[in-house]
């Protein structure tokens, strides 16, 4: 398949390129960009006039619910979805029914993916057995099965010596692990910011110290063991100074903050909506201002969607009992859009945050525009508005925060290792 | 936050879900409405025809026989048809969700449903769901609010203190836990309450509790002093868990209300207390029936109150 994609305005994060060029690609690999290199004729050509040509976006945390939670979503519906969003490379949490702690388990979802059209998947394996937090998985084993780091996604290690132990033996084989740091008995069974919402209405509250009480012993631990750890979804401004200082310091990290909590704040729990129950809570104003100049000054490397979609019954509870996450893979290139705007950023720094960045932590070939590399493509229009709502989410998971508003920014095309995987209709 | 969910468009009173962002007007009209029905409970005939022909469901997802007692005899005041559905030991037990329980009941024909539930939201969930015709009243939702409560406190303060406008209220024992509390607070705001103290352990209280607009006192000895209105919460034996509080004699010893220590309010306070009480635990015997307590009005008051807030909820259906 040799595809041209003609007059669109290509904008690529690496190399600081942002000008008018046509992209030739062929056998799943971009060959060219401007003249069509000697003998080459396109299957297929794409007008991409009037359209931001940029590289696929790479997506952190994407929950497929496969296997075992096939009645939230569907691997076929949440991969459509992703590519919708203009996702081309995705990382999946552990946290499915079982979880993804054996190899034939990782090899049947490595299986499913592949015979699917969709964003190439990227399965992060369990830490620990049944994500217990007890013993360690066979990490090497599920490596050959194709995972790619190791995370007991949002599980807690209650015992720190597993922690410790679980750090030098991914150190021991140079696998990465993700962590959320969160304490779990800081944060029981919490379900808001401990501040002027759990106050006003009594809702059950996770403090700020259940995450920089986690993430200080995750760093003491990097610091003794040198392991390569990816903090996950940080949410509050002490955790994020704790992380800068860290970086400065020399220690192996990265991090990575969900999209929503660039944008909201526990003010949005007020009227009890479910669809602002996430995980970790949405915290004060002033967390979220943090959270914001972190992403814009580098501590936190990049932004994912945290994609949790969640059927609706489990959302029409009283907040408490509703089950916690938000569909994202959609609303990732938008609210990453409308952050970067916000914050007055070239298209180029603000698609860093969702392409380079989150490639290179995931350590893949991907998330850039160059002859040579991988043919994973998103063509949108950055101004076109568009209304968030039931019917115009593809993702099974209809539970958004964001229903009903409009937001700026719509993918086109989606064109995943040289092939048209998705057109807008 | 939910002021327009529990009013009319012509800003009359539709569903009771919490007293925070309701009008003063509106709790004010809810108090006088209430004095009225005071009366109706000292007749011989202790009955009104003003909800005859609706029925009241009283769901209970969580135990209370005082609250749920209160609201039956008040809807059998104004004639309603009262019935009473335990559901904490019933169909959510098989399996039904709250909102397939709620379309259940109101199929057969509900005008009013009177909703405790041990979830902080549970009946603003419900409001947001039930036909037009049908009313929510919260009997008291996890931490979040008991309105009728807060209001019958309300109606107690206004009946011994005359207003609200030159009142030091301390309010004493586990805000944290307390839904009781957090719709007193809202309540002596909305009704120009200029000094609204919470005494209590750090442990018993929100981190942002000052957020509401009360002054935090840690300290029984300057929390109560010069108080008009002084009202204990009920310290549940849970509470002993968790570390919240090493025992109920330390509890006593600091935050109880002794004789000595009530000599610091006020010489014409009130003690309040929303039941049930543990006498020796938050309150002490002499203090609990002496003469500065209107722990029992409360209870008769909140029957005119209740009386109150269903019809004029029902009222705002005709």
């Amino acid at each position: 398949m040799k595809i041209k994609i003609s007059n669109g305005r290509v904008i690529d994060p690496a190399s600081g390129l942002d000008a008018v060029r046509d992209i030739y690609i062929a056998a799943g690999r971009i060959v060219a960009l401007g003249a069509a290199p000697a003998d080459f004729h396109a299957n297929a050509e794409v007008d991409a006039s009037g359209l931001v040509v940029a590289p696929g976006l790479v997506d952190l945390s994407v929950r497929l619910r496969e296997p075992g939670l096939e009645y939230m979503a569907t691997l076929e519906s949440e991969m459509h979805a992703a590519a919708v969003g203009g996702i081309t490379s995705l990382a999946c949490p552990p946290d499915t029914d079982p979880p993804l702690d054996e190899p034939g388990l990782v090899e049947m979802l490595k299986f499913r993916a592949k015979n699917s059209p969709g964003p190439r998947v990227y399965p992060i394996g369990a830490l620990t057995w049944k994500l217990k937090g007890e013993r360690l998985t066979e990490m090497a084993e599920l490596s050959e099965a194709g995972c790619v780091a190791f995370s007991q996604a949002d599980d807690p290690i209650v015992d720190t010596m597993v922690l410790l132990r679980a750090m030098e033996y991914a150190y021991t084989f140079g696998y990465p692990l993700w962590l959320r740091p969160q304490d779990f008995h800081l944060a029981r069974s919490g379900v808001v910011h401990d501040g002027v919402v759990s106050a006003r209405y009594g809702l059950p509250a996770i403090p700020v110290p259940a995450e920089t009480v986690a993430l200080q012993t995750i760093l003491l631990l990097v610091r003794e063991t040198k392991a390569r750890v990816h903090l996950c979804r940080l949410s509050s401004r002490a955790g994020v100074e704790m992380v800068r200082k860290a970086k400065a310091d020399g220690l192996p990290v990265t991090c990575d903050v969900g999209v929503h909590h660039v944008h909201l704040s526990e003010l949005d729990t007020a009227d009890f909506n479910a669809n602002c129950h996430l995980v970790p809570p949405l915290r004060s104003q002033r967390d979220r201002d943090a959270l914001r100049a972190a992403l814009l000054d580098g501590t936190i490397d990049c932004i994912c969607s945290d994609h949790a979609p969640v059927d609706a019954d489990a959302k029409e509870k009283p907040f408490q009992e509703s089950e916690a996450g938000a569909t994202g893979v959609e609303l990732l290139l938008p609210l990453t859009l409308k952050w970067g705007a916000e914050a007055g950023l070239s298209l180029a720094e603000s698609l860093d945050r969702v392409t380079r960045k989150p490639a290179d932590i995931l350590g893949v070939d991907g998330g850039r525009i160059g002859a040579g590399k991988p043919a994973d493509l998103c063509l949108f229009d950055p101004d076109a508005p568009w209304t968030v709502s039931t019917k115009s989410l593809a993702s099974l998971g209809k539970n958004s925060p964001f229903l009903g508003m409009e937001l700026q920014g719509r993918v086109r095309y989606t064109v995943i290792d040289g092939h048209l995987d998705y057109r807008a209709g | 936050m939910s002021a327009n969910l529990q009013l009319t468009e012509d800003g009359r009173l539709r569903h009771l879900l919490t007293l925070e962002g309701l009008p003063a007007r509106i709790l004010t009209q809810i108090l006088d409405t209430a004095e009225s029905f005071v009366s109706v409970g000292e007749r011989e005939i202790k009955k009104v025809p003003l909800l005859r022909g609706k029925a009241v469901f009283n769901l209970f997802f969580e135990n209370s026989t005082r609250t749920r007692t209160t609201f039956e005899i008040a809807a059998k005041r104004l004639s309603a048809d009262v019935i009473n559905l335990n559901i904490a030991t019933s169909a959510t037990n098989k399996g039904e969700t709250l909102l397939d329980t709620v379309a259940n009941l109101s199929a057969m024909q509900a005008d009013m449903f009177v909703v405790r539930h041990a979830s902080s939201g549970a009946p603003h969930l419900i409001a947001r769901h039930v036909a037009p015709h049908i009313s929510v009243v919260n009997a008291g939702d996890g931490r979040c609010a008991h309105p009728t409560q807060g209001l019958l406190d309300m109606y107690t303060i206004r009946h011994y203190k005359g207003g609200f406008h030159n009142l030091r209220v301390a309010i004493v024992g586990d805000v944290l836990h307390s839904r009781v509390a957090r719709s007193q607070i809202h309540a002596l705001s909305i009704l120009g309450c200029p000094e609204i103290r919470v005494v209590a352990p750090k442990t018993l209280l929100p981190r942002d509790v000052e957020s509401m607009g009360v002054h935090v006192h840690h300290k029984m000895e300057t929390g109560v002093k010069d108080c008009d209105v002084i009202i204990m919460l009920r310290l549940q034996n849970e509470r002993m868990q968790g570390a919240l509080l090493p025992s109920a004699g330390e509890y006593y010893k600091f935050w109880g209300l002794t004789e000595d220590k009530l000599k610091l309010a006020r010489p014409d306070a009130i003690v309040m207390h929303p039941g049930p009480m543990n006498r020796g635990v938050e309150i002490d015997s002499g203090v609990a029936d002496g003469k500065h307590s209107v722990i029992l009005p409360q209870v008769t008051f909140g029957i005119a109150v209740r009386m109150a807030v269903m019809s004029m909820v029902t009222g705002s259906n005709a």
